[in-house]
């Protein structure tokens, strides 16, 4: 195990009572801004019956209304400003599948402080001067790539803005300037290390490379296994959304066991995503966060509709900020199959955990009572026998039907038959009309 | 005794899929000797026993094609009534269980030989020395 290492020593390990003092301060802070600044919000919590007067305790966060991404689409392109225009710098929108995108301002004093985030976040994985990062993730309205650029020139670690993409540059560029850490998204990794080996090259010796940030897309602790076995090197989740900086809200540490989500600069809660009702530390449900740091505009109790828990107990690392799972899914990917609620990372789970199955697979949906899954088999698990190919299709069935309790129809497939792309995966096909 | 190879294909079970197997060994040259197609719902397996199995087996990978190689037994035939019940007999009565089978017509009316696939091919070797069967390649009758 590495040293540990910090970036902000005193804040990473602050006790919880100062914490927790901290986060009230800022919350009424942040909290009386938006209700001075945003005539939308503050009437939204006259109706509720909350003004900043009524927060007296952490506890009572619970009374301030929601904010969903209908709300902040519904400020587009205004946004819900709580300075006035001419203090932000940096304008981001984040897409919705439908209609309008949301409008996300940044003050000065807020990209520094998302950088600063970031930079705790890489300096507590090992990078830092001397290291030399390629982002591979993409550059411009998205914040994924600036934030995380911004934090890894602030270590001091040499930063290749790559962009995705471009396969062949983007190992041209690892091999010519020794990268040692890659932001990436998770499928493309996977895409990446098909590459190289269809090319002739080994992933693990061919590169220099240590570490690989990943997140944007869900991924199971399988697919991290499998991409840290074909590389050689350790992944690291990390999380955030642009609508609270970017990357760098939560992330892993050595440990690997859970993100630390920095609760200086956000409370976290977990709701139930159907009734909003506050669960219990444990419980898993929808990540609620509301930003305690943002100047040009503050969030309060944002919806993020990603599925998590918090994990109780110390960690090692010393850190006290407590940490959420992997994200588990989104609220809004959940399928429901004959009545039972599915997330697709469930079945990759089940699938990375099977011999003889490929990297890539697609959930099809046809009907409210069938699940379909469509499975790439390995190339080398195929010796020419029927009988092999059967019982790998059985047990495909029986272990998601334990998993996931819907027992699903299994199509084998030739491997590359399915689309592999350089972006995000879509892995889950839904033809149903109603 | 020579090795008879034979050559198995994944496939999808989609139209066209055994068109473009054939059509790459036309393209190369390559003579089909004898053919099986086991197939389930869904998908299925291309058997093929080819003149150049090497050459087949680079040129279907190429073309990305999840192919392997397996060992076969060639049991000669007579072209008589009889003469498979005569080799099935054989194999049976020597406890040899037939996993998937083709016939191989080397000569028109003159020699065909039974392809069988076994479990342990070498297991199936021992049990049939002695048996007055002739197998394709050399070694004729072990007697």
């Amino acid at each position: 195990m590495s040293k540990v290492r910090y970036w902000q020593k005193d804040i990473e390990t602050i006790g919880r009572r100062a914490l927790e003092e901290l986060q009230l301060k800022r919350l009424r802070s942040s909290f009386g801004r938006l209700y001075r600044h945003v005539p939308s919000f503050r009437e939204k919590c006259r109706a509720a019956g909350v003004s900043p007067a009524a927060i007296n305790s952490l506890r009572d966060i619970a009374h301030i209304p929601f904010t969903t991404s209908d709300d902040l689409r519904a400020g587009y392109p205004a946004g819900l400003l709580a300075v006035d225009r001419n203090r932000a710098i940096r304008l981001h929108t984040s897409s919705g599948t439908t209609g309008k995108p949301k409008a996300i301002f940044f003050s000065k004093r807020d990209i520094a402080q998302a950088a600063e985030l970031v930079a705790r976040c890489l300096t507590m994985t090992g990078t830092g001067s001397g290291d030399v990062l390629q982002n591979m993730m993409t550059y411009g309205l998205f914040t994924g790539a600036l934030m995380m650029h911004y934090g890894a020139e602030k270590v001091g670690a040499l930063v290749i803005p790559a962009g995705p993409g471009n396969t062949e540059r983007q190992i041209a560029l690892m091999q010519d300037f020794g990268t040692t850490a890659v932001h990436i998204l998770p499928s493309y990794a996977l895409y990446l290390a098909t590459f190289m080996q269809q090319h002739g090259m080994d992933p693990k010796k061919d590169l220099s490379l240590k570490r690989a940030y990943m997140g944007a897309e869900p991924y199971s602790e399988k697919t991290r296994l499998k991409i840290e076995k074909l590389f050689g090197i350790d992944v690291y989740n990390c999380y955030g959304l642009t609508e609270m900086n970017g990357p760098g809200v939560a992330f892993e540490c050595l440990e690997k066991n859970g993100l630390h989500l920095w609760e200086d600069n956000f409370i976290v809660e977990i709701v139930d995503p159907v009734t909003g009702q506050q669960l219990p530390e444990g419980a898993e449900g929808e990540l609620v966060l509301t930003s305690l740091c943002r100047e040009a505009m503050p969030v309060m109790r944002y919806r993020t509709r990603d599925i998590t828990r918090i994990l109780a107990g110390k960690c090692p690392c010393g850190r006290t900020h407590r940490r959420i799972s992997r994200i588990l899914g989104r609220s809004d990917d959940m399928i429901i199959v004959r009545g039972v609620n599915i997330f697709p990372q469930q079945i990759e789970q089940v699938l990375m955990g099977i011999r003889g199955v490929a990297q890539n697979y697609q959930i099809v949906l046809e009907s409210l009572d069938e699940l379909t899954i469509r499975v790439e088999i390995a190339r080398d698990m195929f010796d020419g026998n029927i009988e092999h190919l059967l019982s790998l299709k059985s047990e495909i069935v029986e272990k998601i039907r334990s998993a996931v309790l819907v027992k699903p129809i299994v199509e084998l497939l030739e491997p590359g038959t399915l689309p592999v792309t350089e972006g995000k995966a879509k892995r889950v096909i839904d033809k149903r009309t109603i | 005794m020579e090795k008879v190879q034979q050559i198995s294909i994944f496939a999808e079970n989609k139209p066209g899929r055994l068109d473009k197997v054939t059509g790459v060994l036309a393209e190369n040259g390559i003579n089909i000797l004898a053919t099986a197609i086991v197939s389930t719902n869904g998908f299925g397996v291309i058997k093929f026993m080819v003149d150049k199995c090497d050459l087949a087996l680079e040129k279907l990978r190429a073309a990305g094609f999840t192919v392997s190689l397996s060992e076969v037994l060639a049991i000669e035939m007579k072209d008589k009534p009889g003469g498979l019940h005569e080799v099935v007999h054989i194999l049976s009565g020597r406890g040899v269980n037939i996993e998937n089978a083709s016939v191989y017509v080397a000569e028109s009316r003159k020699r065909a030989y039974l392809l069988v696939e076994v479990k342990e091919i070498e297991k199936a070797r021992q049990k049939l020395k002695n048996s007055g069967l002739t197998f394709l390649g050399g070694e004729s009758k072990a007697k």
